[in-house]
């Protein structure tokens, strides 16, 4: 072994002893090797909220960003799915019309007067179970078969938009009375459950970074900086709160909000800290190795595709649950590439193995603010549809590009 | 060194198709010794490995393990033993950390599966020190950003890692350079101080008379003798690769043939 370092090597050491001027260190050496972190991420929602606030000076605004959050849910919540198919290096094209069809389902089994006009969680309950095992059923073609993802869920993209035409057909349109299902998009939480939230979320995140190192300390290993671990619990516990304020300015949390945070949270969890989520980083980056190492890579590709498929009927749900009702155009228009675009401009990567469950809150966000500013400002869609373009191309080439240069500081 | 090898195959064979890839190969080796295995492209040096690491289950012929007959049916069957093998591609994730690789597939969990980080960060930390690695500054880092040789290491420690008693490593030094390929030899001489069996598959004879005991020779499907590396010259192990003799003519023994 050569006597030199790799550069990364001294940035991980960095990393490690020093204090705030080792991190700040530690991290230009990353951004010069091609590990850019959330940076685009901010920058692209700092530019844009700019942008329309020249453009529309209602869109910096409490009523407004109280507007977005169930707007950015549907997206957001189907995007949580894709970066889990994403961080195993395959695709799934059918999580538009799936998110249609469990809409359809949902409506159809609340239906009044239709003979199973069930209570409204458990047509909910019932469509992610729909959601679900579609997933398993493509997913199922991949791992068994080895049929192309790309391939197995282009099908699936014009088989559910079928099954949609075909089970609406005749009426065209199915309107959701059931107050369960329309609070999922359109209940807002009192402002005290709103505060006492933001207190259960500052307490649980503040406790997990300390309990993790605490636990670490005790096993006789080296803890992480403190002063760095402030700086995240703070940050992360302020833009809480000031999610909740400025909610509360206007008429509160939207629950669609809550419901977000929380699979972003549990997404999170089971990606890091569980087995499966480890298999599932393995299967991405290497899955040869994975299957060498014992992992059943089949499985862990379909319960992805399961996730995939629940996360995408969930989202339909939030859909159909905002506009009481679903249609013919049910998961149709933008959803798939939003969603896909949401999962990618957050930082997860095409290639399989890289990105991480946020991804999706904050690429849902951007894309969100976009569609927002775009109606506000009075663009046609046809804006909306070529800004979108553009900043995917651009995510996916940034992602391209630091790639091929992560690869080159890499050896 | 006990008389009984560690692991011991009795002419074993293995085809596939009409292609005999092995025929009547006999092979062993012992505690705290490191046996070559050497042959020309084709010679089935892999086709044995494979079958050691029951990727390939074999047509005929017996396996023990210090003594006993066992049948090794998959790669679990061979783990169980305490069979590992180190790739040429060594099945590192690159974009997973060296904890996390050495731990690939049998991470430590609780009843609920979640990951218990500390023990395994602190078990990888003593594997590395007890094989002397210590070029790998922080054990958090991706295993891409590595070096040839680091990668080499943490593919071998995580191979000795789990109360392995055979460790085989197929081609460990054919990418690296010349201080990479030093430290992986040095590495392979502690496993056996260590007390394991170690088998090396490797092309370069120089490497080999530097860290083999012994060395068998295969030759087109067939075992063409094991050599001491003591009693013989690198110019006898080149002969017998390229022309020698086989011990056995397939065929001779009844149920060659599946």
């Amino acid at each position: 072994m050569s006597t030199a370092a790799p550069p990364e090597v001294q940035q991980v050491a960095a990393e490690e002893q020093g204090g705030l001027g080792g991190f700040l260190r530690a991290r230009f050496e990353a951004l010069r090797s091609g590990d850019v972190g959330s940076l685009p991420v901010i920058i692209g929602i700092v530019a844009i909220t700019v942008f329309f606030t020249v453009k529309a000076n209602i869109f910096f605004t409490a009523v407004n960003f109280d507007n977005l959050i169930p707007q950015m849910a549907g997206v957001t919540t189907i995007a949580i799915g894709v970066v889990f198919v994403l961080l195993i290096g395959e695709i799934d094209l059918s999580i538009g019309f799936l998110s249609g069809v469990a809409g359809v389902v949902v409506a159809e089994l609340q239906m009044p007067g239709s003979g199973h006009d069930l209570p409204g969680l458990i047509a909910i309950a019932l469509a992610i179970l729909a959601g679900m095992v579609i997933g398993g059923i493509q997913g199922s073609f991949v791992a068994f078969l080895g049929v192309p993802s790309f391939v197995v869920t282009l099908a699936g993209l014009l088989a559910w938009q079928g099954v949609i035409i075909k089970a609406l057909g005749t009426q065209g349109v199915i309107g959701i009375q059931d107050k369960q299902i329309n609070d999922v998009a359109n209940y807002v939480l009192a402002k005290n459950v709103g505060w006492i939230l933001a207190i259960v979320f500052v307490v649980g995140f503040a406790g997990a970074a300390v309990g993790g190192q605490i636990k670490r300390r005790r096993a006789g290993l080296r803890a992480g900086n403190p002063i760095l671990m402030l700086i995240r619990v703070v940050f992360w516990c302020g833009l809480a709160f000031a999610v909740v304020a400025v909610c509360n300015h206007s008429r509160g949390v939207p629950f669609a909000g809550l419901l977000i945070v929380f699979l972003t949270v549990l997404g999170t969890y089971v990606a890091t800290r569980t087995t499966f989520g480890r298999h599932v980083y393995a299967v991405g980056g290497n899955a040869e190795a994975a299957r060498r190492a014992g992992i059943n890579v089949k499985l862990i590709r379909i319960l992805v595709f399961m996730i995939s498929g629940a996360m995408a009927a969930l989202g339909g749900i939030i859909f159909a649950s905002r506009l009481n009702s679903v249609d013919l155009t049910a998961g149709g228009g933008t959803i798939l590439l939003d969603a896909i675009s949401a999962a990618v401009i957050g930082g997860t990567s095409l290639f399989g193995g890289r990105g991480f469950v946020k991804a999706a809150l904050f690429g849902g966000l951007i894309i969100g603010m976009i569609s927002n500013g775009v109606d506000l400002v009075g663009y046609s869609d046809s804006t909306k549809y070529i800004t979108t373009a553009v900043i995917l191309l651009s995510a996916v080439t940034l992602d391209t590009v630091l790639r091929r240069r992560q690869a080159a500081a890499g050896r | 060194m006990s008389d009984t090898p560690t692991l011991e195959l009795r002419g074993i064979s293995k085809h596939f198709g009409s292609v005999q890839a092995l025929s009547e190969v006999d092979f062993f080796v012992h505690d705290g010794e490191v046996m070559a295995l050497v042959g020309d492209n084709g010679a089935g040096k892999s086709t044995v490995i494979k079958c050691v690491a029951g990727i390939y289950t074999i047509d005929g012929g017996e396996v023990f393990f210090e003594g006993k007959p066992v049948t090794i049916h998959g790669p679990k069957d061979a783990g169980r033993l305490g069979i590992e093998v180190v790739y040429q591609d060594l099945a590192l994730c690159d974009n997973l950390d060296v904890v996390q690789n050495m731990y690939l597939g049998r991470e430590a969990h609780d009843v609920v599966y979640r990951l218990r980080e500390p023990e395994m960060e602190l078990k990888t930390q003593e594997t590395l020190a007890s094989l002397s690695v210590t070029t790998v500054r922080s054990i958090r880092q991706p295993v891409a950003t590595l070096s040839g040789g680091q990668r080499q290491s943490v593919a071998v420690a995580r191979a000795v890692m789990w109360n392995s008693r055979v460790v085989i490593l197929d081609e460990p030094t054919a990418a690296l350079g010349v201080a990479q390929t030093r430290q992986v030899l040095d590495l392979v001489k502690r496993l056996a101080e260590q007390g394991l069996a170690v088998v090396i598959v490797s092309h370069n004879l120089h490497d080999i008379f530097e860290v083999a005991n012994r060395i068998t020779v295969l030759r087109l499907g067939r075992d063409v003798g094991v050599y001491d590396r003591a009693k013989t010259t690198q110019q006898e192990i080149v002969s017998a690769i390229t022309a020698g003799v086989p011990t056995k003519v397939a065929g001779v023994a009844e149920e060659v043939e599946a």
